[in-house]
């Protein structure tokens, strides 16, 4: 297998936990992987990304090249679309639809959420309101990652061992609230494919 | 058989876990980004803290470097780690220890920044290796930079040398799986350095020692063509030969799932091997030379007069000659000069998206800063031409909208003595603004410099208790700050500290006025912890 991943979104929003997390999941399941992420600057609410290589064979680029990703998953719609042209002509996007608006020309948010839908295979949806319907608002992040994982070749029990890990040192709530998160998204993005 | 484990680590921790298996003594540091969590790494490490490996942070990467050095004079095994501008600051005993030598191992590492995602300028560290006459690697991926632990370790103690390795952003801060050892080396015993002569550069030592350093060369050249890390691969094309060094061979191999059909020399030791890189130049038509960062090794194989062997490279336009390196460019720099794999290697990529705004970072709603620099315009309002000089840390972004509050922003600690200069060619009013852990960098002497000629300027320390920007590193003037200023010399009546909270707006505004009324030095401080770190506590 071979999965080439933009994780996207604004910095502070949680990106590079579901990196943590797929990461241990491609770890356990004896997968190569290569991961970089944005530090310093720009992660002061600027916008952040993180390119994710997971692999059955070594992989060369710690960068996606263009035209050459699998999935564009993002926290944020209109960081989805900043990284469109690494999208490969198969490749999906993953998108929580909820804007983050913390710059005074973001555009109308209805426009993005058309630019978004216009295009072929695109899963988005408001995960904000899915986190809150089955645990908080601040597992948006892990409703992304269980949309995501329908795309993703790693077996879901692997993954769910990853936030178990992850989540492990905040206690048992914590993990079950973000399972719950993981679960719902994937419950979602299953229902939409059909 | 030694034991192996699978670690999921970034280039950073791999090198700092090398380091620790090669049996690490201390390791110093002053943050910069992309070279941060090397230090931090140490610190977390259960081996490194049950030994008690140093691994506090330094004032700036002058005093991290010869703090390191004087633990190899001891015989131990150190290393110092920094950003690429941070060498510039530690470069006076950078240089000065390939003179001195090592005793035990001593790493410098610097982690250079093309396309300044975190930094001022895209300076390449190779080229301070090699004006110091000091060997340099340069990892390729995160388990090269892994065992250039062990490796830099023996390499700088059979030379009794310091060893540069290089950094990159895209490998520091990149995670990969590393196979790590088990059973971490130990640490050398204290013992001390068998010419005791050379640690003293007087002229007449430094003399001596210096044509040692040039004789030597010739044994770094020749470690060089034997190091495992340099690696010639044939190729039955041979239109093109690729030099290609660090992080750069992954670019090249990216093109190439089957193989680079071209023969490649691959370079992670410093200085060059001319004999393989005669054996490169010999076995093909032109050499593309691909490095990531200043065209180092393209310049050297060019020389002045570029009559001999065809380079391609930085300097002729086929590589960008500025950013980093990526598939993209390196694909469409072989493509240029091999045309027919055009196909092959370029392929088509959806157009941008055009309704994308640009979101550039901001400082964090609830910090301090921002309500410094509120009140600094307030007060500036009434003066026709106020400047105001920044420095490096999150408090630079003031420049940005809303606030446009600064003019300048330059190097560590350039805000007050610059302030100095403006204020000494008439500037008023004259601002500096500076961190707190900018401050206790590179701040103090400066200081000094205004306090001794009473210069007529304003001092703003923005202290939020940390070195912010980096993600929160402890700062090395916490709790101290006024003690420091007092202890220079800074009026006591014209120190004044102030909380940075949005309620103080009007106080703030009233003080800085108060002093930029005075005809001399005024040191005004600032406080409010950063909101980063301040969540990272509340959750403790």
């Amino acid at each position: 297998m071979k999965t080439d991943i933009i994780l996207a979104g604004v910095g502070g929003q949680g990106i590079l936990s579901i990196a943590t997390i797929l990461g241990a999941a491609a770890l356990r399941d004896d997968l190569y992987l290569k991961q970089a992420e944005v530090h310093g600057m720009s992660q002061r609410g600027g916008d952040v990304m993180s390119c994710l290589r997971i692999s059955s064979t070594p992989i060369a680029s710690d960068l996606i090249p263009t035209g050459a990703a699998d999935l564009i998953v993002s926290l944020e719609p209109m960081e989805s679309l900043r990284y469109v042209q690494f999208l490969s002509p198969t490749g999906w996007i993953v998108s929580n639809t909820v804007p983050f608006v913390n710059i005074p020309d973001y555009p109308a948010i209805n426009d993005v959420i058309n630019e978004l839908e216009r295009r072929d295979n695109v899963i988005a949806f408001d995960m904000d309101a899915t986190a809150k319907e089955v645990a908080t608002q601040r597992s948006s992040n892990m409703v992304l990652l269980g949309a995501a994982s329908t795309l993703i070749d790693i077996p879901t029990e692997k993954i769910e061992n990853g936030i178990r890990t992850i989540f492990a040192a905040k206690g048992e709530k914590m993990v079950e609230s973000n399972l719950a998160a993981f679960r719902a998204g994937r419950l979602r993005a299953q229902h939409r494919e059909q | 058989m030694t034991m192996k484990t699978k670690k999921l680590l970034l280039g950073d921790e791999a090198l700092a876990l090398g380091a620790i298996n090669a049996g690490l003594s201390g390791a110093y540091a002053y943050p910069g980004t992309p070279s941060t969590e090397i230090l931090e790494f140490v610190q977390c490490n259960d081996v490194a803290k049950s030994r008690g490996i140093h691994s506090h942070w330094s004032s700036n990467e002058k005093t991290a470097l010869e703090e390191a050095l004087g633990m190899s004079f001891c015989g131990k095994r150190a290393i110092v780690s920094m950003k690429h501008v941070g060498l510039n600051v530690a470069a006076d005993p950078f240089v000065n220890s390939a003179m001195t030598g090592a005793h035990g191992g001593l790493l410098v590492i610097s982690a250079d920044d093309p396309s300044m995602h975190s930094s001022q300028n895209e300076q390449d560290s190779r080229f301070y290796a090699s004006f110091a006459m000091m060997p340099a690697l340069e990892p390729s991926s995160q388990q090269e930079a892994y065992d250039m632990g062990t490796y830099g370790f023996s390499l700088s103690e059979e030379l009794h040398l310091p060893v540069m390795i290089r950094m990159v952003t895209r490998l520091a801060h990149s995670r990969a799986v590393v196979e790590t050892d088990e059973n971490p080396e130990n640490e050398n015993e204290l013992a001390y350095p068998a010419n005791p002569r050379q640690w003293v550069l007087m002229p007449g030592n430094s003399r001596v020692r210096y044509r040692e350093l040039i004789a030597q060369q010739a044994d770094l050249e020749r470690l060089s063509e034997e190091s495992k890390f340099n690696r010639f691969q044939e190729g039955s094309n041979r239109r093109i030969g690729i030099l290609v060094s660090g992080i750069a061979y992954n670019y090249v191999n990216e093109c190439f799932p089957d193989g680079c059909p071209f023969p490649l020399l691959k370079i992670s030791q410093y200085p060059l091997p001319r004999n393989m890189v005669a054996k490169l130049a010999d076995s093909c038509d032109m050499v593309l030379v691909v490095e990531e960062g200043q065209p180092v090794i393209e310049r050297g194989l060019r020389g002045l007069l570029d009559r001999g062997v065809s380079v391609r490279g930085k300097l002729d336009g086929t590589l960008p000659s500025s950013g980093e390196l990526n598939p993209d460019n390196v694909a469409a720099a072989i493509a240029a000069l091999v045309p027919d794999m055009k196909k092959q290697l370029l392929k088509a990529s959806p157009e941008p998206a055009k309704i994308v705004a640009p979101r550039p970072p901001a400082l964090c709603q609830g910090c301090g800063h921002r309500d410094v620099y509120a009140a600094l315009n307030a007060a500036l309002e009434e003066f026709p031409s106020p400047k105001v000089f920044g420095d490096i840390g999150c408090y630079t972004l003031g420049w940005l909208a809303p606030y446009n509050a600064i003019d300048t922003c330059v190097d560590m600690g350039a805000s007050i003595t610059m302030a100095k200069g403006a204020a000494d060619a008439g500037q008023h009013p004259s601002v500096a603004i500076i961190g707190d852990s900018t401050f206790t960098h590179s701040g103090m002497t400066g200081l000094l410099d205004a306090i001794n000629e009473n210069t007529p300027m304003t001092v703003i320390i923005s202290d939020n208790l940390t070195t912010g920007m980096t993600g929160g590193q402890e700062s090395q003037g916490t709790g101290k700050i006024e003690e420091i200023c007092l202890g220079l010399g800074v009026s006591p009546e014209h120190l004044m500290t102030i909380d940075s909270l949005p309620r103080n707006h009007a106080e703030m505004k009233t003080l800085f006025q108060q002093e930029f009324s005075y005809k001399g030095l005024s040191v005004i401080v600032s406080r409010r912890e950063c909101i980063q770190t301040a969540r990272r506590h509340a959750k403790k």
